[in-house]
């Protein structure tokens, strides 16, 4: 079983990261919401508060991790350009989609704007885990803050979600591949 | 009830902090939208934002917002720290920047902006 650098490090990137940041979201913002909402009889113990700022904290390093990763190793593979007069662009892949009208718009819209919007889940996601650290037992008075928070949260969920979700269509319709071959384990 | 403890809590932390981290945050995605429709529109502008050549434009828009969220958070914090502000009218418009934000970096209404 073999696999190109680049192939291993988008999968890394974009199962790995998305896949798991996406997946800490939905606890990110359960969590969140009943922490704060318990707030208004009584605070949650020390244990808890400390899990979610842990679990904050992770949230926020896997997403810088993602869209640095995304924007300095994997997007400038995708966006090389080819050599004059290259028939094959398959190494290629912004080259590739573009080429054809029946896969530009996977560049124009799906690229376009999966490299933008995903740099505000991180953003967002530090500034909920900080607001979090700051009032992590003080929120009760705060509803406004409150209600604002969890709405970049949600701001922040979509933007991973439309990323991901190109980020997966790109990488079927045009996949980044080349680099050297890694092997990783013995085939019958 | 049992895993939760019944200590006092300092709700009178006053909000400035608060409000000052999600205006930044706010500010931070606004102008990310604003400097790529920039970048996008016109071709001096893209490249003064190509900081870093493999991946052109987006570097300086990415890294500019970053550096104008992370100056507006510590001046915003300066003056609004430790001291209430105005939270509904200041959610207000982190809301508002955000939506621009990310209006700005959806390509339909970029183009539509640009006429194309």
């Amino acid at each position: 079983m073999d696999i190109s650098l680049r192939d291993l490090l988008t999968i890394i990137h974009g199962m790995g990261f998305i896949a798991l940041f996406m997946l800490a979201f939905s606890g990110a913002i359960w969590e969140l919401h009943s922490v704060w909402s318990a707030a208004h009889q009584e605070t949650p113990d020390s244990g808890s508060r400390i899990m979610l700022r842990v679990y904050l904290i992770g949230m926020v390093a896997v997403a810088w991790f993602t869209v640095l990763s995304g924007t300095y190793i994997i997007y400038p593979w995708y966006r090389a350009v080819p050599p004059a007069g290259l028939i094959d662009l398959t190494a290629f892949p912004r080259s590739l989609l573009l080429s054809s009208p029946h896969t530009r718009g996977w560049h124009n819209l799906g690229m376009e704007w999966k490299e933008q919007v995903a740099w505000f889940a991180p953003i967002a996601m530090t500034m909920v885990a900080y607001v979090y650290w700051k009032y992590r037992r003080g929120m009760s008075s705060h509803g406004v803050m409150r209600a604002t928070v969890l709405g970049f949260t949600a701001a922040a969920f979509i933007a991973t979600g439309v990323a991901g979700a190109f980020g997966v269509f790109l990488n079927k319709v045009a996949p980044v591949h080349g680099g050297e071959s890694i092997h990783l384990m013995r085939g019958e | 009830m049992a895993n939760l403890d019944v200590s006092p809590t300092p709700d009178d932390i006053p909000n400035g902090d608060g409000m000052a981290a999600i205006l930044a945050a706010a500010i931070g995605c606004g102008v990310l939208g604003v400097f790529a429709f920039l970048g996008d529109s016109f071709k001096g502008i893209g490249q003064f934002f190509n900081f870093y050549n493999p991946t052109g434009t987006l570097s300086g828009v990415t890294d500019s917002a970053i550096i104008l969220w992370l100056v507006s958070w510590y001046v915003l914090a300066k003056r609004w720290g430790g001291r209430d502000v105005a939270a509904g009218r200041i959610s207000l418009i982190a809301l508002l920047l955000l939506a621009a934000g990310i209006l700005l970096t959806f390509p339909p209404f970029m183009n539509l902006l640009q006429g194309k």
